[in-house]
């Protein structure tokens, strides 16, 4: 057990992306994030973020390095990870509590356990009432509830979320960063997060990794010096403007350069 | 429910004027009822040879159902095997369109030489004229899924078995059902020209298109009416019974039958 201990829950050694057209997504990074670290990636477009996420749930191989999640290869972790798109991605075709359970069900969950912890997530999530709507009847957040109860409903112990929120108006992203948080401080995922936003990064995170581009390299990193838990009014503080601050001079030197 | 109702009979209304005025157009102008025999000739050769237009349209709609039953099935397992290996697609991908545009009139014989005159050389006719707009419209629905959903199924560990019967296959089935609603249309106008080779092995036991030609040797122009008559409802009624099923299917999810009233 102690030496398991050692191993960082993501460990990235020189790791490169290039693709097939010979552009070069990302180069030389090289990143631990310890069990329990909450993790955003900011950085201008194409320096990788995406490409980051793809490369640590091994759904995109990587070209150099090596890619290790808790000692084993992104493939064979996917068990204790769960990937949030952009997009809810939710099948159209589906009940909110049959996406919901679909990964149960695609592990052959007996039917009870199944129906008692989709329920009981959907709970969580604040989404009980409409189990049984269709995902067109759903606003943009409420889709994205369901997306992160679906995530969370096989118990990760990583999520890997790739700007979950960019698509959703201001409000209903700060209610979502703060249901995360909640969800956060009572499960204590490792997270891996993308973003395009200064404030949700420093509201959200334990650290802040300031990725260049061409190639997609790390530029900085930051931890975030603000006390736990965070809520709400945790945005209101000068110690989060100044935060805000500090880390948008190191993301403008990054667009500059 | 007031305003399909008004609609309902503002549609007979439509009819009977248009009956009406064909019966004037023919009356007044003295039209021999062989070149172009009224409506009230029509319905009387309906009356007359009521059992025998059955029978000549039962025999169409099995050769027709037939032929489009066995194109949905065959066009679905054509368009798995597409979707499941890219380049079987791409080397024989060409010739399904040959099957649209080969001139079905020019090996209708062909095929009844192939196979005997009847109702099956028929149901083959109809089976070659349905098959393309399946395996192309299924094609195209088992193959555009969003990727980032085919990352979730992998995320999940999904097998090839599931991603395909869990994910590509509920996303094709309204690209299926416009191939399906395509090939119904068609499927009657194959049935048709089938028979019009092959419509019969002994006289006067062919289906519609056959009645059609034995009925213009005859000069019996309104009963060769009431059978076209008869094959356009034929027609028409597959082409609804196909939207009914799809709405059946599709209702509760797709975008496509979203109710048009704000919510």
């Amino acid at each position: 057990m102690v030496t398991r201990r050692s191993v960082p829950e993501i460990a990235l050694e020189g790791v490169g992306k290039r693709f097939r057209d010979g552009a070069v997504a990302l180069s030389g990074i090289s990143l631990a994030v310890e069990r329990g670290e909450f993790v955003t990636f900011l950085g201008p477009s194409g320096c990788g973020k995406s490409t980051l996420l793809k490369l640590v749930s091994g759904l995109s191989p990587a070209s150099e390095g090596t890619v290790e999640v808790n000692g084993i290869t992104p493939v064979n972790a996917r068990e204790m990870m769960s990937f949030i798109f952009q997009d809810a991605t939710l099948l159209p075709w589906r009940t909110v509590e049959e996406n919901v359970g679909l990964e149960l069900e695609l592990e052959h969950a007996a039917r009870p356990v199944r129906a008692e912890r989709v329920a009981q997530m959907l709970g969580v999530v604040g989404l009980g009432q409409v189990a049984k709507r269709y995902p067109r009847q759903l606003s943009g957040g409420m889709k994205m509830r369901v997306s992160i109860a679906r995530a969370l409903v096989t118990r990760p112990r990583i999520l890997l979320l790739d700007e979950p929120f960019a698509a959703l108006d201001e409000m209903t992203r700060d209610r979502l960063n703060e249901e995360l948080l909640r969800l956060y401080s009572e499960q204590k995922w490792t997270v891996l997060f993308v973003t395009h936003s200064v404030a949700e990064a420093v509201f959200l995170s334990s650290r802040i990794v300031i990725l260049a581009a061409h190639p997609g390299r790390v530029a900085h990193e930051m931890e975030v010096d603000l006390p736990w838990p965070r809520t709400a009014e945790t945005r209101e503080t000068p110690a989060f403007d100044e935060q805000v601050a500090q880390a948008s001079r190191l993301l403008r030197g990054v667009y500059q350069a | 429910m007031k305003r399909s109702g008004l609609l309902a009979v503002n549609s007979v209304i439509v009819l009977a004027c248009l009956l009406g005025l064909w019966q004037a157009v023919v009356r007044l102008n003295h039209i021999p009822a062989y070149i172009l025999p009224g409506p009230a000739v029509v319905a009387k050769a309906v009356q007359e040879r009521f059992p025998s237009l059955m029978s000549s349209l039962l025999i169409t709609s099995e050769e027709a159902v037939g032929g489009l039953a066995a194109s949905i099935v065959v066009g679905i397992g054509v368009a798995l095997i597409f979707a499941q290996w890219h380049w079987l697609r791409t080397l024989l991908y060409p010739y399904t369109i040959l099957l649209q545009t080969v001139p079905i009139v020019a090996i209708a014989p062909l095929i009844i030489n192939w196979v005997g005159a009847g109702k099956f050389a028929v149901a083959v006719v109809t089976f070659i004229i349905c098959l393309a707009p399946i395996i192309a419209n299924t094609t195209q629905g088992l193959i555009s899924v969003d990727e980032n959903l085919v990352h979730l199924f992998l995320m999940y560990k999904a097998t090839p078995a599931q991603i395909l019967v869990k994910l590509r296959l509920p996303n094709a089935l309204p690209n299926l059902f416009t191939g399906i609603r395509i090939s119904a249309g068609v499927s009657v106008i194959g049935a048709l020209i089938g028979e019009l080779f092959a419509g019969s092995v002994r006289v006067g036991e062919g289906g519609l298109g056959y009645a059609i030609t034995y009925a213009n040797n005859q000069m019996e122009t309104g009963y060769m009416f009431a059978l076209v008559l008869a094959a356009t409802v034929l027609g028409f009624s597959f082409f609804f019974i196909v939207v009914f099923l799809e709405w059946l299917a599709l209702h509760n999810w797709h975008e496509s039958k979203r109710p048009q009233t704000a919510e």
